[in-house]
C-alpha cells in the first residue's frame, strides 16, 4: 500500500532470490543450519584483531569474498592506545547494520523506495559494573536507544511498520534482547 | 460398523458439518470423546464469555433467537446453544466415544474407538486446535515451589494462591485472566509476546460488527498475501462482557498489572524476559490501526460516516521506560505461573501420513493431503473467521460440497 506501488522500486535488494531461498529452506530445513565464526588474536594491551572469513551453511563450508578484520581497543581515557572501536561499539555496529539491512529488505518487499536511511544508536552503561565497584550494576548496557531517520516514498505509519518488522526479523536484535547460552573453553597452546 | 463419513468431534464445527451432510443425505456419525460441546463444558474458566456477540453465531440452519443479539454468551449459554443445535436436527452424535486411531484402509479409513471400530470412505476432523496448551521448554527449569497451570485448567481466582502470579501470554485469554486475578487481589505480572490489540467497540459499533460488515472476516485464504503467516497470527485480544469494556494492556497497567517482555529464560533463580516488549506493542498498535483504517475506508465508501461516531485512534500502548528484564523467584513473591501462550492440536491418534515435520496436518484449505479426509476449525483454514463459531458455516458448506463430489 505504499504511495509508489506503480513505480518499480529498487533498494538494491534481490527480494526474489531471498523469497526463493526461503522456499527452498522451508523444503530442506537442514540446509538452513548455519554456523557463523570469528577468530580473534590478541595484539597488545587491550588491542585485538578479529577476522571472519569462513562460515558453514547450505550444507557445506562457505567463504566470504575476502577476509574481513575488525580492530578493537579501548580509548585513551582508559589508558589504552585506541587502535579501534570498543567491543561494545562493535555490538552497536552489529545491531545497527542488522536493523538497517532489514529495513532495506522489508522496504523492497513492500514496494517502498528508500532514498536515505540513517540510524543513530546509543547504549548506556554504568562502568561501576565492569570495574567491579558495585555488584548490583550489570556489566552490559542498561539499555539501547535507536533512532532512525528515513527518507522514502511512504507514510510515517508505513515507516514505523517497516522498522518494527525489521526488528521482528533481526538476528542481532534477538541476540541482544534475549538470553543466549555462551560456552567458553580454553586449552594451553 | 460401517458409515460413509465419520466426523470426529461434536463441537460447533463437527455439528455444522453434520448438518451439511444431513442436508445432502450423506450417511454419517459424529464421534465425540465426551459430550456435545465438551471442551466448552470442561476446559473453560467460570467467568468466560464468548468474544463474539450473540447474533454472530450463525450455524447452518441455526442462529440466535433471543432478545439480546449484541450480548455475549456465558459458558452455560454457549453450551446450551450448541446442545440445542445438535438437537435441532437430531445430529447422529455418539458421545463418550474416544477415537484411538484413524488409519487408511482400502481407499477409505478405519476409525478405532474405545467403543468399537468404524469403516468409512471419508473422515472429517473437527477436533479443534486448542487441545494441548503451548508450554515453553523452559517450564521444566521452574522450581517445584512455583505452581504452574494452563488457561485450560484455570477456573477462578479461588484456585490461585495469594501472592504473585505471572501470566504468560497477552492474547484474549491471558489479558482476561490477568485482569480477573489482579482485581481479585493477586499481584499480576504479564509476559507479553506477539498479540493483536483490538478495541471492543469502535465508532459506536462492536468491532466484530465492523469486521463482519467490512468483509474483514470473509477474507479468503487464496486472496491474501502470505497464508502461512496469516495462519500463525494470534487471535484478537478481545473479551466479551456486559459493560463491553476493552481489556488491553493499557487497562491492565491502570489496574496495577506489571507488563514484561516475552518469557525468555530461567537462570540463577530468576525469570528472564525479552527486551523486545516495546516493539511487540508497537507492532500490535500498528496492526490495530491498519484494521481501523480499513474499517474507516469501508464506512466512507458505504455512506456510513453520518450514521456512526467519527473516526478516532486509541492511545498507544504505554510501555514503561525500562521494563524489568528479570524477576527473582525468591524475592518477588511469585507463587504461580499461568500459561496462556496458545495451544497446539493433538493428532496423536492420526495414523494417516499427512503430518508435516512440525506435526501440522498438510491440507489445502481444509482438504487434507489424503483423499476423502477433511479438516475444520483451524486458524484461517479457508477464511479469516474460520476459528469463530460463525466461521464454521461457510467452511462446512464448502467442504461438504467437496466431500460430496469426492463420493460421487
Amino acid at each position: 500500500m505504499s504511495m509508489t506501488q506503480n513505480k518499480p522500486v529498487d533498494n538494491g535488494v534481490n527480494v526474489e532470490a531471498l523469497l526463493s531461498a526461503r522456499q527452498a529452506l522451508t523444503e530442506a530445513p537442514q540446509a538452513a543450519q548455519f554456523k557463523w565464526r570469528a577468530t580473534c588474536d590478541w595484539v597488545k594491551g587491550t588491542h585485538s584483531r578479529t577476522s571472519v572469513e569462513g562460515f558453514f551453511g547450505l550444507g557445506e563450508e562457505q567463504k566470504h569474498r575476502t577476509n574481513f578484520t575488525f580492530d578493537a581497543d579501548h580509548p585513551e581515557i582508559f589508558a589504552s592506545e585506541d587502535h579501534g572501536a570498543t567491543p561494545v561499539e562493535i555490538v552497536l555496529a552489529g545491531l545497527a547494520s542488522c536493523l538497517t539491512a532489514g529495513i532495506a529488505t522489508v522496504a523492497q518487499n513492500r514496494g517502498i523506495q528508500l532514498r536515505s536511511v540513517k540510524g543513530t544508536l546509543e547504549g548506556g552503561m554504568d562502568l561501576q559494573g565492569i570495574l567491579g565497584i558495585d555488584s548490583d550494576v550489570r556489566n552490559g548496557f542498561d539499555g539501547i536507544k535507536v533512532n532512525y531517520t528515513i527518507d522514502a516514498d511512504a507514510t510515517p505509519e508505513e515507516l514505523r511498520a517497516l522498522v518494527a518488522q525489521s526488528q521482528k526479523r533481526s538476528a542481532v536484535y534477538d541476540i541482544v534482547t534475549n538470553p543466549t547460552n555462551v560456552t567458553v573453553d580454553v586449552k594451553k597452546a | 460398523m460401517r458409515t460413509t463419513t465419520v466426523v470426529i468431534g461434536a463441537g460447533h464445527a463437527g455439528l455444522a458439518m453434520s448438518h451439511c451432510l444431513t442436508a445432502r443425505s450423506i450417511d454419517h456419525v459424529i464421534l465425540e470423546r465426551g459430550e456435545v460441546a465438551n471442551s466448552w463444558k470442561t476446559e473453560r474458566w467460570d467467568s468466560l464469555r464468548l468474544l463474539t456477540p450473540n447474533w454472530q453465531s450463525r450455524l447452518p440452519g441455526f442462529g440466535y433467537q433471543g432478545n439480546d443479539p449484541d450480548g455475549f454468551r456465558n459458558m452455560p449459554q454457549t453450551i446450551r446453544f450448541i446442545e440445542d443445535y445438535a438437537a435441532s436436527f437430531s445430529a447422529p452424535v455418539h458421545p463418550h466415544t474416544n477415537v484411538t486411531s484413524v488409519q487408511s484402509q482400502n481407499g477409505g479409513y478405519r476409525v478405532a474407538t474405545d467403543r468399537g471400530t468404524w469403516d468409512a470412505r471419508t473422515v472429517v476432523m473437527a477436533t479443534g486446535y486448542c487441545n494441548v496448551p503451548a508450554v515453553p521448554a523452559l517450564a521444566a527449569a521452574l522450581p517445584a515451589s512455583i505452581r504452574t497451570l494452563s488457561s485450560k485448567d484455570y477456573r477462578n481466582p479461588g484456585q490461585i494462591e495469594p501472592g504473585g502470579v505471572l501470566v504468560v501470554g497477552a492474547s484474549a485469554s491471558g489479558t482476561q485472566i490477568a485482569e480477573e486475578l489482579q482485581r481479585a487481589g493477586r499481584q499480576v505480572t504479564i509476559a507479553v509476546g506477539e498479540h493483536i490489540r483490538a478495541p471492543r467497540t469502535y465508532r459506536g459499533r462492536d468491532i466484530k460488527w465492523w469486521m463482519d460488515a467490512a468483509g474483514v472476516l470473509n477474507d479468503r485464504y487464496d486472496e491474501i498475501d502470505d497464508i502461512a503467516r496469516a495462519r500463525n497470527v494470534p487471535s484478537l485480544q478481545l473479551a466479551g462482557s456486559d459493560d463491553r469494556r476493552t481489556i488491553d494492556l493499557n487497562r491492565l497497567t491502570s489496574l496495577g498489572v506489571r507488563m514484561v517482555g516475552r518469557l525468555a529464560g530461567v537462570a540463577s533463580g530468576k525469570l528472564q524476559f525479552s527486551g523486545s516488549l516495546r516493539n511487540l506493542c508497537e507492532m500490535s498498535d500498528l496492526k490495530m490501526n491498519r484494521l481501523l483504517e480499513r474499517i474507516d475506508e469501508w464506512a466512507t465508501a458505504n455512506g456510513m460516516d453520518r450514521e456512526v461516531d467519527p473516526p478516532h485512534r486509541f492511545e498507544p500502548t504505554q510501555v514503561e521506560a525500562s521494563p524489568p528484564l528479570e524477576l527473582s523467584l525468591e524475592k518477588s513473591g511469585l507463587k504461580t505461573v499461568l500459561w496462556a501462550a496458545g495451544f497446539r492440536p493433538d493428532y496423536s491418534w492420526l495414523e494417516v501420513p499427512v503430518l508435516d515435520r512440525k506435526g501440522r496436518i498438510r491440507h489445502d484449505a481444509g482438504v487434507v493431503a489424503a483423499p476423502g479426509m477433511y479438516l475444520l476449525g483451524l486458524p484461517f483454514l479457508r477464511k479469516r473467521k474460520s476459528t469463530l463459531i460463525d466461521g464454521a458455516a461457510d467452511d462446512a458448506r464448502d467442504l461438504a460440497a467437496h466431500l460430496a463430489q469426492y463420493l460421487a
